[in-house]
């Protein structure tokens, strides 16, 4: 495949989808942010030993913390089902129950329960009744989802569980509809984004997922919903659908014109006219500059695998990067509508060409498309990076982005602080030409 | 079902991918759902230049209705292409081998139209792991040139006129593997041994037919490579050595036996001179043993638990080379336990089988030991209850993949253990003494600067949050979130003071 280089701007945004060969991690990773989240749970994970060995090497350091989480481990006789699913869940769950105590016990169910078709969510209410523990049922495999979907799915299944209190008994204690914020943010992130909101009369009323299961958001019919995320399109569907909130489509909070447009679009749907916002943002712009002063004119290929793709995209391009292309594991271009309309016009501003935006990308082709390029900077998985470097091309582990702070006005540095850093270290290391 | 926090030994389609990518070459193919292609582990672990020859045959919702059809075979002939490996291995995974799919219809209609030779890994991911996995696929890779190159008429039998042998089981990702490797070469050197083969470390398949050209085979490690040594010794009567090559007591009966190897083809050889020499002058840890330093371990208690190899070989040089009491010593390789038994029974009060961490740290808190050997697992056990580890084995982090030469093999690997050992007591002992003595006295004077003598008043929240700032930067944190306040003469800090000093200070 031949690709030459270009930067005349073209028209529109264009999709592909290629073949879905391509390195991510799997979706029950997400138990690793979302125990340390959701402060009173446990993520039982029923599945095989590739399971546990890849959460084990995937989450390094934190498995030594006694995690609140844990593998039940299928056995030959669980596949060929001479052990009977409810009484061995029971076991385990009951184990868990007398030695953590936790307020609920989240079942992440895997490519093996998919394929033995284990019912899960028949078992579950079952055993719930019988133990007295709430279970929650997310089926976050590799089959079906990539990596951050894995958040996806237990964020829907969650959305089940929101109380929902009638009006009248709850004291309104804000001047517009209720809010509720969908997406799993550090306590801190949350807290800024909360405030934030604030200083523009705009009060959250309950986030999706809460520090604790027991304080799981009140959403009655009416109420208005946000994502935090690109990747939550089945929690956004349930909300709708299921529990009848109004989706509120916006880009979302990463960098400072991604904020900024998160909470133009809030207080546009609450009537609010945001005071100041621009000059919020124009001064955040203001002490990016040392960073977006060594990004202008460089050039970044994401090959893609954790639905942050276009966020960041159009971030950089925002910061006069140009995207080469924009590698996506699944584009849901209806719940990503706002934000793919944002990359679409920042383009026209910065007047760069518009991403490739290839969906289910295949990373043999992608790497003959980096050789031919010979992009700036390739976003990648860590399977890709030391090989990389090693031929000369610049990375940035892409999982870095998932785990550190970057939703926004006071954290969009710390996204330029990953970026620039091959830039930095090149800098610093001017005869990197000896490998 | 099993409750599992954590694993020993990995499942077995790890053990396949590491003998696979240990070839030059060869290429595996995985067939597995979406994020099970985790060995890439391999280029951040290794620091590997190379993209890992690994690839998904990825199953997904469409495989589980109809089936992978053509699917893996167009997998196969797309590799063959672009790579043009010597050879592809068709890795099942455990979620692939309950969907019975006939995967060895598909490599015999796949070698129609490839170039490379087509195996499908034959290992089940409900009864071997990782170990054992890539034992046996070392086994059928090496079995299947040999047949291969008989039928061809291509074996060569004649032994090379000087003594040679293969070093068998040098595998990717394996503990400390590439340091030992060249340990063994230059002994083998100094021995004046040619190496034949290493096998599968960096070599061609098509080599493979010259393995019966050594005159004996060397299998350095318990885990992989014995199925290969046995199955040679009955096919071409090449006699094999097992002994494992750490500690000087063990270097000495290893080498001992390779000279019994050669007398018995005819060729005299006498080591004992060479063994001498090495033991006085090479390695320090003969002198160690004697030192007053190693005095002063004499009859301290340690653990040692690891893969069956290296925990049965720094067991016994605690007790018979440096007279520390091994408590009890220990394994995870659960399918090896009869041999380990018999190897440190004598060097410890009690062996452990078991491959169940939560026991081993129950275990190692009774037991309240001054030092533990083990792996990154009882490394971070230790430091729970602060008791030094010394990391002797598999499982390991980054941190033992070290850039300096480190072996545990040969006479040089003798030092490096000493180091290991005598550096885990005297901290343990350092550790004990501060504590006796009170502590650094830098702790106090620190920590009398660090407290602040400023009268800004925190509200409840913002202090909450502040004692949520990982401590190394709390107090750079407070610090500046404080000058802040007081540059725009605020009272009280609050929440909102805090960030905006964040971003301030980013300015």
């Amino acid at each position: 495949m031949t690709f030459t280089k270009q930067t005349e701007s073209k028209k529109n945004l264009t999709f592909e989808c290629e073949t879905g060969n391509y390195h991510t991690f799997c979706p029950i990773s997400c138990v690793s942010w979302l125990y340390q989240k959701i402060e009173d749970s446990f993520f039982l994970v029923i599945g095989t030993k590739t399971c546990g060995y890849f959460l084990q090497n995937a989450m390094g350091v934190m498995i030594f913390a006694e995690p609140r989480y844990a593998m039940a481990e299928l056995e030959e006789g669980d596949i060929s089902a001479q052990l009977n699913d409810y009484e061995e869940l029971k076991r385990l769950c009951l184990q868990i129950k007398q030695d953590r105590q936790p307020s609920v016990i989240f079942w992440i169910g895997t490519c093996t329960t998919e394929i033995i078709k284990m019912d899960l969510e028949g078992i579950a209410p079952k055993l719930e009744a019988e133990i007295n523990i709430p279970i929650v049922v997310a089926r976050a495999n590799g089959l079906d989802y990539a990596f951050t979907q894995g958040e996806d799915t237990v964020l829907a299944a969650l959305a089940q569980r929101c109380p929902q209190k009638s009006q009248d008994i709850l004291v309104n204690l804000t001047d517009h509809e209720p809010l509720i914020v969908f997406g799993s943010l550090p306590n801190l992130v949350a807290k800024q984004l909360s405030l934030e909101l604030a200083s523009h009369g705009i009060s959250i009323s309950g986030w999706l997922p809460s520090s604790n299961y027991i304080d799981l958001p009140n959403i009655n019919p009416g109420n208005y919903v946000i994502g935090i995320n690109p990747f939550l399109s089945r929690t956004a569907t349930t909300l709708m659908r299921r529990r009848k909130a109004k989706l509120i489509i916006a880009p979302f909070p990463i960098g400072p014109d991604g904020t900024r447009a998160w909470i133009e679009k809030i207080c546009s749907v609450f009537n609010i006219q945001p005071k100041g916002l621009y000059e919020r943002e124009q001064k955040i712009w203001d002490t990016l500059q040392d960073y977006t002063s060594l990004l202008k004119g460089k050039s970044v290929f994401f090959m893609g695998d954790n639905l942050l793709e276009v966020s960041l995209a159009r971030f950089l391009i925002a910061c006069g990067m140009i995207v080469y292309e924009l590698g996506i594991p699944y584009m849901d271009k209806r719940y990503q509508r706002a934000e793919l309309d944002l990359l679409e016009q920042t383009c026209r501003k910065m007047q760069v060409m518009m991403p490739k935006i290839i969906e289910k990308p295949d990373n043999y082709n992608q790497l003959d498309r980096i050789k031919d390029l010979e992009p700036d900077l390739v976003i990648t998985g860590m399977a890709h990076a030391n090989p990389l470097e090693a031929r000369g091309i610049n990375t940035k582990w892409s999982v870095e982005f998932t785990f550190a702070p970057i939703h926004g006005f006071s954290n969009s540095r710390d996204i330029l602080e990953l970026v620039t850093r091959p830039m930095r270290r090149n800098n610093s290391l001017p005869n990197v030409d000896f490998v | 079902m099993k409750l599992a926090y954590w694993m020993y030994a990995g499942p077995a389609h790890i053990g396949t991918l590491r003998i696979a990518s240990s070839f030059n070459n060869v290429h595996a193919i995985m067939h597995a759902p979406l994020g099970d292609d985790y060995f890439v582990m391999k280029s951040m672990l290794e620091r590997d230049r190379e993209f890992a020859p690994v690839t998904a045959s990825v199953v997904d919702r469409h495989v589980l209705a109809r089936g992978s059809q053509e699917k893996v075979i167009n997998n196969i002939t797309r590799k063959d292409q672009e790579e043009q490996p010597d050879l592809v291995i068709l890795t099942p995974t455990c979620t692939s081998s309950i969907l019975q799919e006939d995967l060895k219809n598909f490599v015999d209609r796949a070698s129609f139209d490839s170039l490379a030779d087509i195996i499908l890994a034959d290992v089940n991911h409900y009864r071997v792991n990782e170990l054992q996995a890539s034992d046996k696929t070392l086994l059928q890779i090496v079995a299947f040139y040999l047949d291969k190159a008989h039928q061809l008429n291509q074996l060569s039998m004649v032994k090379t006129q000087k003594p040679s042998v293969n070093i068998i089981g040098c595998v990717s990702l394996g503990f400390h593997n590439q340091h030992d490797l060249l340990e063994l070469k230059r002994l083998f050197d100094d021995l004046n041994i040619d190496i034949n083969l290493i096998i599968p470390d960096g070599i061609s398949v098509h080599e493979l037919k010259n393995i019966p050209q050594a005159w004996f085979n060397l299998v350095p490690y318990r885990e992989v490579g014995g199925l290969t040594a046995n199955y040679l010794n009955q096919k071409f009567d090449i006699p094999f050595i097992d002994i494992i090559p750490i500690g000087v007591l063990q270097l000495s009966r290893f080498i001992k036996a390779i000279q019994e190897v050669l007398i018995n083809s005819g060729y005299s050889v006498d080591y004992s001179s060479y063994i001498d020499q090495q033991t006085k002058f090479v390695s320090q840890s003969a002198w160690f043993s004697r030192s007053i330093d190693c005095q002063n371990l004499t009859g301290k208690k340690a653990i040692v638990f690891g893969d069956s190899t290296h925990a049965s070989a720094i067991t016994k040089i605690l007790s018979a080379e440096m007279s520390i009491r091994v408590v009890w010593s220990g394994t995870y390789c659960i399918n090896d336990a009869e041999w380990f038994k018999q190897e440190v029974q004598d060097y410890c009060d009690q062996v452990v089988i078991s491959d169940d961490h939560t026991h081993i740290a129950d275990l190692i808190a009774e037991t309240d030991p001054n030092a533990i050997f083990g792996t990154q697992m009882e490394r971070h056990i230790g430091k729970r209850l602060n008791i030094p580890c010394g990391v002797i084995s598999s499982p390991v982090h980054i941190q033992n993949f070290p850039l300096s030469y480190r072996p545990f093999i040969g006479y040089e690997g003798t030092n490096q253990i000493a180091d290991l050992i005598y550096n885990s007591f005297t901290l343990g002992m350092e550790d004990h003494l501060l504590e006796v003595f009170g502590g650094h006295d830098t702790i106090k004077s620190t920590s009398s600067t660090l407290s602040s003598t400023s009268n800004m008043k925190w509200c409840n929240e913002a202090l909450e949050e502040l004692t949520k700032i990982p401590g190394f930067v709390r107090n750079k944190v407070k610090k500046n979130t404080e000058k802040f306040a007081y540059d725009n003469n605020l009272k009280q800090i609050t929440l909102e003071i805090m960030y905006s000093a964040k971003e301030a200070n980013q300015a």
